[in-house]
């Protein structure tokens, strides 16, 4: 019956409701997209790179070293000399070894030179490996294998030509015209970065640079099936998967105090947990900022029934002269709350997944951004707990106050 | 030699609100109800007269058990008020007495029938609420059984007196209290009003207490009280 009330109660003044309402649902809908995109990213971030032991690259931070060999975001600060990384393939202790070399760009994407290893030993997410969608791995010294983010945007089939700019950006002065990279290769979603990268081979990569008559001479070899040989100066960094782990740290050690070369070898899941660190305090500030939005509606949500407790005297009175106790009175205020902030946050839950579920696409598409629309679990409940929790406190200034006034003024009749 | 049974009785009872009092009912000074001993016997019906600030709205407090004497003792329909806690004071009122106010008798977003059932809710349950006793009470009293979906909003002032009393009677109450009922109406509806209302109490057997200042009114009731003349305490001013 009190329930009957209540939604009645709030029928009868829905336009104040509906736009109290309104802000509820705006406010626990940034709250539930803040907290799913955090925990999605945090998946998303750590699922990037898996099986690599190690990273190596010229001496800087373990971050930015993460950054630019993983992500593909920044500069490197140096080169790695092709001899150290010979040596460090050597090792009795090192399984493989996948040398990347980064600088280029195509329109916007990334060129990234590395060999076959890549394609064998790179994992993301749960171990998964590379998978080639279309065509074949780098055969030959002018092969391209694409992302899938790079094929989609581009529209790019096999046998496509490929010309290489200089630095990263979409519109590049510093154009390699002559280098005649195909597609052959074009590789299935992985919701990493390397969706978003045009892999060629490091003999590529480094003819690309010379002039375009020593190219042309590179071709003729190619055509003549002669064997083509391009001196290499180095890598950016090389990523490490290892015989035993038992090996890690002493490899580490060995690799950043080796004498011949000063170099950086990082730890992966320890870099993550650095850079996380770092993007942790944000989207700490991102959760403050929502929680403080809901506070806010919130507070209108206990402004607005605050201000219709004294419109509604008479309606107390009612209530007590037919023998409501004034616990009924609060109850009523509290449940017209509880009510209001439930059904937004029912709207809001619904708004969001619907969001996500057309959203998702688009964001892999746009922005290699692979979302799961789990919002519909336990942590989104939580969340919509905590809410109803912060509605009944906050409330409870109206209630008490329509609690009081029934109490003081007994039965009003004009 | 039959026991006399009062339905209202108050002994030595003093009633001051703290200052400052509530807004509606005007500053505090000193008590407002004084009254040495003041009986109303069963199924009388009663007109009480008094000026503004005579003590008329506390002293339906009072009776109703929603305001607590500074001191005496007041029984009601043999219940001493006393004895009992504030939600057992609530539950007697909702069980055994009706309540009409001069106006907003209503809750103005539920329908004629919510407004009767609501009633029957706090007080003897929904059972006794059916759509059959709702409209015997509301042919009784002059009221349409097309009326009971309408939202009391949309009633005119008399209708909405008639549901008042609709929703008193609910629960066969043996006390009803009326507070000034007439005044928003004109004379032909008054008229018809006191008319339903005195069958009511007739044909319902219950003890009809009446607060009015008019006391043309005063004939239709068996006894008139003026206020002035059992509470002891000064005017007070509204």
């Amino acid at each position: 019956m009190i329930l009957s009330i209540a939604l009645k109660s709030l029928n009868h003044r829905l336009t104040a409701v509906l736009l109290t309402m309104l802000s509820i649902i705006v406010s626990v809908s940034l709250l539930l997209s803040v907290e799913h995109l955090r925990i999605q990213a945090k998946d998303s971030f750590g699922r990037t790179i898996s099986g690599v032991d190690l990273i190596v690259g010229a001496p800087t931070g373990q971050s930015n070293l993460l950054l630019y060999s993983v992500f593909r975001i920044g500069n490197p600060t140096n080169n790695v000399s092709w001899d150290s990384y010979q040596a460090l393939a050597k090792l009795p202790s090192v399984k493989w070894i996948i040398p990347i070399a980064l600088g280029d760009s195509h329109r916007g994407f990334r060129v990234l030179g590395t060999n076959n290893n890549y394609f064998q030993h790179f994992q993301y997410g749960s171990k998964q490996p590379l998978v080639l969608a279309q065509g074949t791995q780098l055969l030959s010294t002018f092969d391209a294998v694409i992302g899938a983010a790079v094929a989609k945007k581009l529209n790019y089939q096999l046998g496509d030509e490929i010309e290489m700019s200089h630095g990263l950006a979409e519109v590049s002065f510093t154009k390699h015209s002559h280098s005649p990279f195909v597609v052959k290769g074009i590789l299935e979603p992985t919701g990493t970065p390397v969706d978003q990268t045009i892999h060629v081979s490091l003999a590529g990569l480094e003819a690309a640079h010379k002039s375009e008559s020593e190219i042309d001479e590179i071709l003729h070899q190619i055509e003549a099936g002669e064997q083509v040989d391009i001196d290499i100066d180095g890598v950016t960094a090389m990523f490490i998967g290892l015989n035993s782990k038992m090996q890690l740290f002493q490899l580490q050690r060995g690799i950043n105090q080796y004498k011949k070369e000063p170099m950086l070898a990082i730890i992966p899941g320890v870099a993550f947990s650095e850079l996380w660190q770092l993007v942790g305090n944000v989207e700490n500030m991102l959760l403050f900022i929502s929680a403080l939005i809901l506070f806010s509606s919130l507070l209108g949500l206990g402004t607005m029934l605050l201000t219709t407790v004294r419109e509604r005297r008479h309606e107390m009175a009612i209530l007590r002269a037919i023998g409501a106790h004034s616990r009924v009175i609060f109850l009523l205020i509290q449940m017209e709350a509880m009510l209001l902030s439930l059904f937004a946050s029912v709207i809001a839950l619904i708004l969001v997944w619907l969001g996500f579920q057309f959203g998702a696409k688009w964001l892999s598409a746009e922005y290699g951004l692979f979302i799961e629309n789990s919002i519909l679990g336990l942590r989104s409940l939580a969340i919509i707990g905590l809410v109803s929790g912060a509605t009944f406190l906050i409330a409870c200034i109206p209630a008490i106050s329509a609690y009081r006034q029934s109490i003081q003024q007994g039965l009003i009749s004009k | 030699m039959t026991t006399q049974r009062w339905s209202i009785e108050f002994d030595n009872v003093t009633f001051g609100y703290p200052s400052p009092r509530p807004s509606n009912l005007g500053e505090a000074q000193g008590l407002t109800i004084d009254i040495k001993k003041w009986q109303v016997e069963e199924n009388q019906t009663v007109f009480i007269s008094g000026q503004s600030g005579s003590g008329k709205s506390t002293l339906l407090n009072l009776i109703c058990g929603t305001l607590q004497p500074s001191s005496g003792s007041i029984s009601i329909l043999g219940q001493a008020f006393s004895a009992l806690s504030e939600s057992k004071r609530d539950r007697f009122r909702a069980e055994h007495i009706g309540v009409v106010f001069q106006q907003f008798n209503l809750i103005p977003y539920l329908s004629v029938k919510q407004n009767i059932e609501l009633a029957a809710y706090f007080g003897k349950g929904l059972k006794v609420a059916t759509t059959e006793t709702i409209i015997n009470i509301c042919q009784q009293l002059n009221l349409p059984s097309t009326l009971l979906q309408a939202p009391a909003s949309q009633l005119s002032v008399g209708q909405q007196q008639r549901v008042a009393i609709a929703r008193a009677l609910i629960n066969q109450p043996e006390l009803l209290i009326v507070d000034e009922p007439t005044s928003a109406l004109d004379s032909s509806a008054r008229d018809s009003f006191m008319q339903l209302l005195m069958d009511s109490a007739k044909r319902y057997q219950f003890t009809l207490l009446f607060v009015s200042h008019d006391l043309s009114l005063a004939d239709y009731f068996e006894q008139h009280i003026k206020l002035a003349d059992i509470n002891q305490a000064g005017e007070i001013s509204e």
